[in-house]
């Protein structure tokens, strides 16, 4: 590994891009379960439901905050440190790019009002409307800035003749074939991983604190919105991987260390590979990923052996890709045995289970670190898939590195700022306490 | 009008709102700051931060939004721009990060930390003069072309007097611009005695604010002669810029109309920057960019410009809601909601 322009550039925006998709993950879920809370609360005249909503509120603030600086770093990184691919794509991408500052500015002028008019109001349901603009908002900026990514994977709606680019259509680059099957995913991966990091968070509450109603409600409501939503992001992770097997196979092919065009071509489980690309140890379901890749054994699943080898990712994505998907099904499992027991008289709230909910929460934020990963490294070489190298996008300047270290510090103190301030933030104020001083009399 | 003209317009009326609501929200902090040491924060502090919590993000957006529209309008801009502010580039981005994060962790997390309020207030006021280096570099002469790359001659910018120049202007115009709106903002609130600490600010910021107008002029001729002289065809912008200020300094200093004073250094504001900006022209970046040659292309340059007004269509009501909820609302400045 050379530490060029090139390297440090990648280096860099991997980092920035993996800070900021925490937040951003949460950013667009967490209004939504925010938004179900009060719903709730108003409906059944419930202040636990209110409560709740209102702590996750304020503790969605925090993370907003950060969110939103992070996100300025990596919009103007893209020009920074990416001058000659923004140069060419620039021209095509900005409708989505500034569509999508349309829809943040939407969202903070809500959030904005929605966090400082709890008690305005004479009619609760009237605060309870302004988060839905806060959730358009938050999911439509997550839909256009995916359409971007979508099209640096799939490009169209243009032509590059002699590094010109000319015959711009942004619509069909917008809406091109990438685009529906990555924004379903992740859109529901962000409210999956979101129910789940607040469900972790109750869970660890009932493990060490009190277990009050009102914790007691949290998890109910964040387990049964978790599983509802993890099953969307298993049918949103089925979509793309038939979208990958048509559109993008060396993406598939890498993940799966499918090496030869073939039907009825197996699925591999985890292995290893040695120094010959023989894969060892791995558990091997056959033809299942022709079913995979088009519900049929026999559909023919193309390998790397048709793509040419300077276009071929690397084949260490294998992991990330497995990885994503076994905690996609763990966090399934887990909240379907939660609702299951809730349902049918058992007891959802026994030790190792609690446990388990607890480990869902970082997991879940695993899986999106390592689907990312997976989507990103997939169509190395490219930048811009079949149009663009990443070498030729990267900038010329020097002082990469310095930069590198620069962002490497601010990501260290705003994370550990972010842990700090948000513990503090809900240590110091018991939800009990804070119940009977807000509604002493109930709802 | 064309669809470059158009364009540019239209971000420059974004930068220009940006410049005002930022100012507004960067000089907020110093001024929290400034009144946690000086043991004035009791009387102050309470007004900054009531306005600051509603609107700080939508601060924010202003500044995305105008790169955003630059690189999307001007794809060069980001090319000549992205390579040379590479390091000035991403002090800006720190310091605005550090500044937002700050603000929330103070604001919403631990309040009353010394340590965070100082953060958030010395960076209010360098994020103005790290992003005016982008001003500063746009008249030229700070960047090289070597065959396929772009060199950002710092050392240059350093020892630069136009440079420094702007650097000062940006710094107390904000100052100058956030203590003229918290003294109006005050004055709603019917809070006397922070009126009067904000009006000594807004008093003591306004001389040095047009003597530093002043010498960005005198630098500007020595730095770029051309820019120069187009400014002074359009000597009248800049005149009724100074008449605007003159009527905002004669009613805070009357106590008068604090709202109508603010309106007046908006105008004060708008003049001089679309004088400046008028005069700038055909140049985005003085001499590789102009606004005819770096334009994306037609289908994409509609786009953005349908794109943009539908989008005010639904930001302008939206603000709308934001500012009467929380600027217009008195029983909220009050503090009673």
């Amino acid at each position: 590994m050379v530490l060029d322009s090139v390297m440090l550039s990648r280096m860099l925006t991997s980092m920035t891009l993996g800070f900021h998709i925490i937040f951003a993950t949460i950013g667009v879920g967490v209004p939504v379960l925010i938004s179900l809370a009060e719903y709730i609360g108003i409906k059944r005249k419930d202040a636990h439901y209110i409560l709740l909503a209102r702590r996750w509120a304020r503790g969605f603030t925090i993370t907003v905050a950060v969110g939103v600086v992070t996100g300025t770093c990596i919009g103007l990184q893209l020009s920074l440190l990416w001058p000659s691919f923004m140069r060419i794509a620039g021209q095509v991408i900005s409708l989505p790019l500034f569509l999508e500052t349309f829809a943040f500015f939407f969202e903070a002028i809500f959030l904005g009002i929605y966090l400082y008019t709890w008690d305005r109001f004479k009619k609760p349901i009237y605060h309870w409307l302004l988060s839905i603009p806060v959730i358009i908002g938050s999911s439509a900026s997550a839909f256009f800035i995916t359409t971007v990514n979508a099209f640096m994977n799939t490009p169209q709606g243009f032509e590059l003749k002699n590094g010109a680019i000319a015959s711009i259509d942004p619509i069909k680059a917008m809406f091109n074939p990438a685009t529906p099957s990555k924004v379903f995913h992740v859109l529901t991966s962000a409210y999956m991983t979101s129910a789940f990091v607040l469900a972790a968070i109750t869970a660890f509450v009932l493990l060490y604190g009190k277990r009050t109603e009102y914790h007691i409600k949290a998890l109910r409501l964040t387990m049964a919105a978790g599983l509802i939503f993890s099953l969307g992001t298993a049918v949103a992770g089925d979509i793309s991987a038939k979208f990958l097997a048509k559109a993008q196979p060396e993406k598939l092919a890498a993940a799966e260390w499918h090496f030869e065009t073939s039907k009825n071509a197996d699925l591999i489980l985890f292995g290893t590979l040695d120094e010959n690309n023989e894969v060892k140890n791995e558990i091997r379901l056959p033809g299942m990923l022709s079913f995979l890749a088009g519900s049929s054994l026999d559909t023919e699943v193309i390998g790397l052996d048709q793509i040419p080898k300077d276009e071929q990712p690397p084949l260490w994505i294998h992991y990330l890709f497995d990885l994503m998907v076994t905690i996609g099904m763990f966090a399934t499992f887990i909240s379907a045995v939660f609702v299951f027991l809730w349902k049918w008289k058992g007891n959802p709230f026994n030790k190792p289970l609690l446990w388990a909910i607890v480990a869902c929460g970082p997991l879940s934020i695993l899986a999106i670190e390592f689907g990312w990963i997976y989507a990103e490294v997939g169509r190395q070489p490219w930048i811009l898939r079949g149009y663009m190298k990443v070498a030729e996008g990267a900038t010329t300047a020097d002082n990469v590195g310095l930069t590198f270290i620069m962002f490497l510090i601010l990501y260290i103190v705003l994370g550990i700022m972010t842990v700090v301030v948000l513990t503090r933030m809900f240590r110091n104020r018991p939800a009990e306490e804070e119940l009977a001083k807000r509604y002493p009399a109930g709802f | 009008m064309d669809i470059q003209l158009l364009g540019i317009t239209v971000l420059w009326t974004f930068l220009y709102g940006y410049l005002i609501v930022a100012s507004v929200d960067f000089g907020a902090g110093f001024f929290a700051f400034y009144g946690k040491v000086s043991k004035k924060d009791h009387i102050i502090n309470h007004i900054i931060s009531r306005y600051l919590s509603p609107v700080w993000e939508v601060t924010n957006v202003f500044f995305v939004f105008f790169f955003v529209g630059l690189v999307g309008f001007y794809p060069d801009a980001a090319y000549y721009y992205g390579t040379a502010l590479l390091i000035p580039g991403s002090i800006a981005l720190i310091l605005i990060a550090v500044r937002g994060s700050f603000y929330a962790f103070g604001n919403y997390g631990s309040k009353d930390n010394t340590f965070y309020l100082f953060l958030y207030g010395s960076t209010g006021l360098l994020i103005p003069a790290s992003l005016s280096t982008a001003l500063t570099i746009s008249e030229g002469g700070f960047l090289e072309q070597k065959g396929d790359s772009v060199v950002f001659l710092a050392s240059k910018l350093f020892t630069s007097p136009y440079s420094w120049s702007v650097v000062l202007l940006a710094i107390v115009s904000v100052l100058f611009i956030s203590a003229s709106f918290l003294t109006f903002y005050a004055n709603r609130a019917k809070d006397e005695d922070a009126r009067e600490v904000l009006r000594k600010f807004s008093l003591f910021w306004s001389i040095p604010c047009i003597l530093a107008s002043l010498l960005v002029f005198a630098s500007l001729k020595a730095h770029n002669g051309r820019h120069f002289d187009n400014a002074l065809d359009l000597w009248w912008m800049f005149g009724l810029s100074f008449a605007c200020f003159l009527v905002a300094v004669l009613l805070i200093l009357k106590r008068k109309k604090f709202g109508l004073a603010f309106i007046f250094v908006m105008l004060q504001f708008f003049f001089a920057f679309f004088g400046y900006g008028a005069s700038h022209l055909p140049f985005i970046l003085d001499p590789f960019i102009t606004i005819h040659s770096a334009i994306t292309n037609e289908v994409m340059g509609t786009a953005l410009v349908i794109a943009f007004i539908a989008g005010l269509l639904l930001l302008i009501p939206s603000l709308a809601l934001l500012v009467k909820l929380f600027l217009f609302d008195a029983d909220y400045v009050s503090g009673k909601k």
